[in-house]
């Protein structure tokens, strides 16, 4: 830390900060909030223009209409299911590169698995699309029968795209853990999974939440995946889509309402020091 | 700690299952970059390099492109300069405000891409001038910032502030210690997190979809386009196999360049 | 705002059923040029239909032997759709016009389509995802335009069009002048250049439709565009209910009654969709 007089110090911040917090507000924060200010307006019955007469309808529309209780309910589902996924495939792969695969080597396979980041997502969801056709697809023909378009196939993809996501925290978590920590556990007597349970587990917690993050944000806002695999499957986000041009304040209130999810996900993985790990 | 035999075994398949996992998607796009069925059925019915012949010779996947990595370069410069400004004011100084700036950063990329490109949308279209190219180049910079603030931030606190301090105590001013001491030690993490920003901003939709003046197409939105069309869809396949060929190297390139995060420490 | 017809001399040529019509005019004021038309058809995948089917029926009733196969448009105004096919097998409910809906009506259309999801493969958006859908069979019937027919046949046949005995949706485009318009000039010459025949021959062909000007059914490169398109044909589009804003004042007159307007067709619909 510098050290320098609270005055000038002060003044530095000031100066540094200047820039990149205007444009954050301005570009930014300032049109979210005008934004979730919108899910408290109503709507013009013919335009769809916004019209500014207060209302709670879309509020309470969104919590006492069955459907959308559904639909928050099953994206919450799926962010889940895609975040356990990802963890339990990236924990072990991690571990393996990290602890088996020669110093030398160990970038290039990193590299193999971070390399799909980059192929563009939607040809990642049109492969899968292909793949999981029912009838003619690539799935069906290796195991004889496909889960066709739905949850499953949703599940399935998004995990697939957001893997790199979380693979790259833990494997930087795993390779930071000192060998003298795991020589003491050995010493100790501690067999690998004991090891595994009590020492890698816990310090690489930090580095899942991170990892977390992204893979519960990006399936929680998706609504492309869920048009393309997912059948008649609808999301937080396909709602917010399909409402926005017609009905703005409604959809302002499903993306303030997973804004508001994100949020809270947020200050719940910055606890466990997730934020310390991107 | 030494992993037994066993483990070695389940490890080394689960990752090889992984690594399947990971590349058959992308295998199966290569595979059909070469079928001469249109509709892309499985197995392949035959062989052919007319589609690679036509995507070198299109001019909407041209333009594309072009847009794409301009767009992509523009986002990548804007973020370097406010992360790197960010991550500079809050490693080095302590102030009240700092926690809820840190969350401010993150939120462009944390939050769900539709209300990031929602947000963004309603500033242009009411007073910023609406939709063009500069729109969808401030809207990718504002979430590529946090790539950069990561990757600086990291950077600055394992320089420590000796550096700096002594640079001050030889009589440098604060321009020239960052100049000439901080800048130097910080490239490698900036690159790193350029080359991600690149990535990132290279194959975003969702925000653009919102974001971009028409007549602007990026390579993801004229791959959105085309995707399904009979005549086009096999020229999609050749941009993906090619895009998937051509980015092991970035990516090895941004792991070295942050090759000292992932020592193990003793 | 309104478009003074007497500025644009190919206004005379355009079809007369297109012309002041709800969706174009209000009080007969003209608002805009028609631009095309189609209709939103059956379409069918041939190899599961030898013979083409006549009806609607497949893709409502619950005991459909296409369940899980059939793709209806992904937009609020289907529930208009819905309605058509109420006032062929629900005549009681009184419905005229399928988009002036009293709240009775309109509940009885949602409950249709609440009845129909089961049986959707896919709710469609995108009209080549759909002709993909079409053509290798995992859709066997659908609510679309021919242009997604044409699209799913450049190969071969595998689709077929066909209009239901009980009627169908269709549109009608209509170019209009924004109220604050800088270049009027230039907005009235376009207005005329696109009603021309020979333009109105390339858009027919280039999106798929049946030009508002007749004119233009010599100038199209395929001979046969209007036949196939029903341009001149005016019996074909008697049971074709031309997309029209619902308003809170019913379309069909009915002035004892309040219809259901559009904003509550799209929150009907969203929240249709989430189920």
């Amino acid at each position: 830390m510098i050290t320098v007089g609270r005055g000038r110090g002060r003044w530095r911040v000031g100066a540094l900060l200047a820039l990149p917090l205007t444009w954050l507000i301005v570009i930014y924060l300032l049109p979210l909030g005008l934004l979730f200010a919108t899910a408290f307006a109503s709507v013009d019955d013919f335009t769809g223009a916004v019209d500014w007469r207060f209302t709670l309808d879309n509020v309470t529309r969104l919590f006492t209409d069955p459907a959308y209780l559904r639909t928050t309910a099953r994206t919450l589902g799926v962010a889940a299911a895609v975040t356990t996924l990802c963890a339990a495939l990236a924990i072990p792969v991690s571990i393996f590169v990290a602890r088996a695969v020669p110093a030398r080597l160990r970038p290039l396979v990193i590299a193999l698995l971070i390399t799909p980041l980059w192929a563009s997502y939607l040809v990642k969801v049109y492969a899968w699309r292909t793949m999981l056709n029912p009838g003619s697809g690539v799935v069906e023909w290796f195991l004889g029968g496909s889960p066709g378009f739905g949850w499953t196939a949703v599940v399935l993809t998004l995990t697939y795209l957001w893997l790199p996501y979380m693979i790259l925290p833990v494997y930087v978590g795993i390779s930071t853990i000192p060998e003298s920590l795991l020589d003491a556990s050995a010493d100790l007597g501690a067999g690998a999974w004991r090891t595994f349970r009590s020492v890698v587990l816990p310090i690489i917690g930090p580095a899942v939440a991170a990892g977390s993050i992204f893979t519960f944000s990006l399936s929680l806002g998706d609504y492309i995946t869920v048009q393309l695999v997912g059948g008649t499957s609808q999301m937080m986000g396909n709602v917010v889509y399909q409402s926005f041009s017609t009905n703005l304040p409604f959809a302002a209130a499903m993306a303030g309402l997973s804004v508001a999810i994100m949020i809270a996900y947020l200050l719940g993985m910055r606890r466990l020091g997730a934020l310390d790990n991107l | 700690m030494s992993l037994s035999r066993p483990a070695r075994l389940v490890l080394g398949l689960i990752t090889v299952a992984v690594l399947a996992f990971i590349y058959v998607p992308l295998l199966v796009v290569v595979v059909n970059s070469f079928n001469t069925s249109l509709t892309f059925g499985w197995p392949p019915t035959g062989f052919t390099l007319e589609w690679w012949r036509a995507a070198g010779g299109n001019e909407g996947v041209r333009a594309a492109l072009g847009i794409s990595v301009v767009t992509a370069l523009g986002a990548s410069a804007v973020a370097l300069v406010l992360g790197t400004l960010i991550a500079l004011a809050l490693t080095r100084h302590r102030f009240f405000g700092r926690e809820a700036v840190s969350l401010l950063v993150l939120l462009p990329i944390a939050l769900p891409g539709i209300v990031t490109g929602l947000a963004l949308n309603a500033a242009f279209t009411d007073y910023l001038g609406g939709l063009t190219f500069v729109s969808l180049i401030v809207g990718h910079s504002t979430f590529c910032i946090v790539v950069i603030y990561n990757n600086a931030a990291a950077r600055l606190r394992r320089m420590g502030g000796n550096l700096t301090e002594a640079s001050a105590d030889l009589g440098a001013g604060p321009w020239t210690t960052f100049a000439l001491v901080t800048l130097p030690l910080m490239r490698n993490g900036l690159l790193a997190g350029a080359v991600l920003a690149f990535g990132l901003s290279f194959d975003e939709i969702i925000v653009t979809t919102f974001t971009a003046g028409p007549g602007v197409q990026t390579l993801p939105l004229w791959i959105f386009e085309n995707l399904f069309r009979p005549q086009q869809a096999p020229i999609v396949n050749v941009v993906a196999a090619a895009l998937v060929a051509l980015s092991v190297v970035p990516i090895y390139l941004a792991q070295r360049l942050s090759g000292g995060a992932t020592q193990a420490r003793r | 705002m309104p478009v003074n017809v007497d500025l644009v001399p190919n206004y005379a040529d355009i079809i007369e059923s297109l012309k002041n019509q709800p969706w174009n005019s209000v009080d007969g004021v003209t608002y805009g040029i028609p631009h095309g038309r189609g209709a939103n058809l059956l379409l069918y995948n041939a190899e599961a239909f030898p013979t083409p089917p006549d009806s609607w029926a497949a893709m409502w009733e619950s005991d459909s032997d296409q369940a899980g196969k059939i793709s209806p448009y992904d937009d609020a105004i289907y529930i208009a759709d819905a309605a058509v096919y109420l006032m062929a097998t629900q005549p009681d409910l009184g419905i005229t016009n399928p988009y002036a809906l009293d709240q009775t009506q309109f509940d009885a259309a949602i409950a249709l389509l609440g009845q129909q999801k089961p049986l959707v493969g896919e709710y469609w958006g995108d009209f080549t995802k759909q002709a993909s859908g079409l053509a290798s069979g995992a859709i066997t019937q659908a609510q679309g335009w021919q242009l997604t027919a044409n699209f799913a046949n450049a190969d071969s046949e595998v689709v077929g069009t066909v209009k239901p005995k009980e009627g169908a949706t269709g549109w009608s485009d209509t170019w209009m002048v924004a109220k604050d318009t800088e270049h009027i000039n230039c907005a009235y010459k376009w207005l005329d250049h696109v009603a021309s025949p020979k333009v109105q021959a390339q858009i027919a062909e280039y999106f798929g439709e049946a030009p508002a000007n007749a004119k233009a059914c010599d100038l199209t490169a395929n001979p046969d565009h209007c036949d196939v398109y029903h341009a001149t044909e005016e019996d074909f589009w008697t049971d074709v209910w031309y997309w029209t804003t619902p308003e809170t004042a019913c379309l069909d007159g009915r002035e004892d009654i309040e219809c259901v307007p559009y904003s509550q067709w799209v929150d009907a619909w969203t929240s249709l969709r989430s189920s």
